[in-house]
């Protein structure tokens, strides 16, 4: 994106392990998905959903904590929701290694910038705990 | 509704849904949350949960090509995020306390706002002129590859982009869409990108942008592994399948087509959530 050429090498280099890293993200979690979802469909086959109201009460993997939990215990839709979490991590991850490729760049505003990201989105992680 | 057949159904729309919403450029949550709401009498709260996790799939899933291509503008991506992910934030907090009834009427509103974008003609803006003083503070300007040769550009209106993206953040986490229609806007109408770079800058943008507000859906409960899972794998493998058969077809018809089922959807919504009230 710079003019000069070094940096034109440096931002390329960047732009290649950004795009392998939001692609393996995607690959990972959706096998996942996929593996927890086959799990889940042969465990509550015979069940019968009910999604008509809202129940925050009822959610049962609405923290991390939980998740892990689950996952220990081998419960499908558990792994379907680690999955899911991996693939809300998938673009956090993004932008530390953003963070970072512009340290070894030297632009920090840019490693600011991504700071700020980071910030705002580990204060809705933390609100959403408070709750 | 047994687990199976619920599975099969949603798996099979969010199919469709990735495939009609790579086509036509709309995204797939503006018809899975219509789908999951109005046909199968899903709660619209866990509707936006699950909608969000695909946005991420497919958002991640495109954007990863475009940025190693080098068209996307990385420095103006992050750049945006600050005012995308704080929206996010403020959208998903607030739909956790807003009746569903008023969500459904806004989610239809934006939704025909969306269609009629999508129909309109696009014209490039770009502008070779560097004077914008935030655009050189932030080094926003660039340039990008097309057919072996190097566009530069120049980006304008750098405060109006901004405060146009808060707000598209805030739709997004109060949604659960990826909001692209808005985006553009900002990028293309205000701050004069090419239209190859506000395509896909926005795309990379709507990945952190859906997951600052996922982290608040995912604590509030409102994703449910029952739903999400056929909606994410669903909507991933129709858009993978949709940006393959994008580069041989014309899509001007589809997008008609498409633009007047998503209004009818929309009407539909804004229907319900007027009676609901």
């Amino acid at each position: 994106m710079n003019a000069t050429g070094k940096h034109n090498i440096n931002d390329k280099d960047i732009q290649v392990v950004l795009g392998t890293l939001l692609r393996a993200g995607v690959i990972i979690s959706m096998s996942i998905v996929l593996l927890g979802g086959i799990i889940f469909l042969v465990h509550n086959n015979g069940i019968i959903t009910d999604y008509k109201v809202f129940k925050p009460e009822l959610a049962k993997f609405s923290s991390i904590a939980a998740i892990f939990k689950g996952v220990l215990t081998f419960q499908g839709d558990a792994i379907v929701q680690f999955g899911v979490l991996m693939l809300i991590f998938t673009p956090i991850a993004r932008i530390i290694f953003a963070i970072f490729s512009f340290l070894l760049e030297r632009d920090y505003l840019y490693v600011f910038i991504g700071l700020i990201i980071l910030a705002i989105i580990t204060f809705s992680l933390s609100s959403g705990i408070a709750h | 509704m047994s687990v199976l057949l619920f599975t099969i159904i949603v798996l099979f729309g969010a199919f469709l849904a990735g495939l009609l919403g790579s086509l036509t450029g709309l995204g797939g949550g503006v018809i899975i949350i219509p789908l999951l709401t109005l046909a199968l009498g899903v709660d619209i709260h866990y509707a936006i949960g699950a909608s969000i996790v695909s946005v991420i799939a497919t958002s991640s899933g495109s954007a990863a090509a475009y940025v190693k291509e080098g068209i996307t503008n990385i420095r103006i991506g992050m750049f945006l995020e600050i005012a995308t992910t704080i929206g996010a934030v403020c959208g998903a907090i607030v739909a956790v306390y807003l009746n569903a009834n008023y969500i459904a009427i806004i989610f239809g509103c934006i939704l025909i706002f969306s269609a009629i974008m999508t129909l309109k003609k696009k014209v490039d803006h770009t502008t070779l002129d560097k004077t914008d003083k935030w655009a050189k503070f932030f080094k926003l300007n660039g340039s990008y590859p097309d057919k072996g040769i190097d566009h530069d550009y120049a980006v304008k209106h750098v405060p109006g982009g901004f405060i146009m993206m808060l707000f598209a953040g805030t739709l997004s986490g109060l949604l659960g869409i990826g909001s692209g229609a808005l985006k553009v806007i900002a990028m293309d109408n205000i701050m004069r990108l090419p239209f190859k770079v506000s395509t896909t800058t926005s795309n990379f943008m709507m990945g952190v942008t859906a997951a600052a507000s996922a982290v608040v859906y995912l604590h509030r409960g409102q994703i449910d592994p029952g739903i999400a899972m056929p909606v994410c794998l669903g909507v991933l493998t129709g858009a993978t399948i949709g940006s393959k058969i994008l580069l041989k077809t014309k899509t001007d018809k589809l997008k008609i087509v498409f633009a007047v089922v998503v209004t009818f959807l929309a009407l539909q919504m804004i229907y319900k959530g007027i009676t609901g009230l």
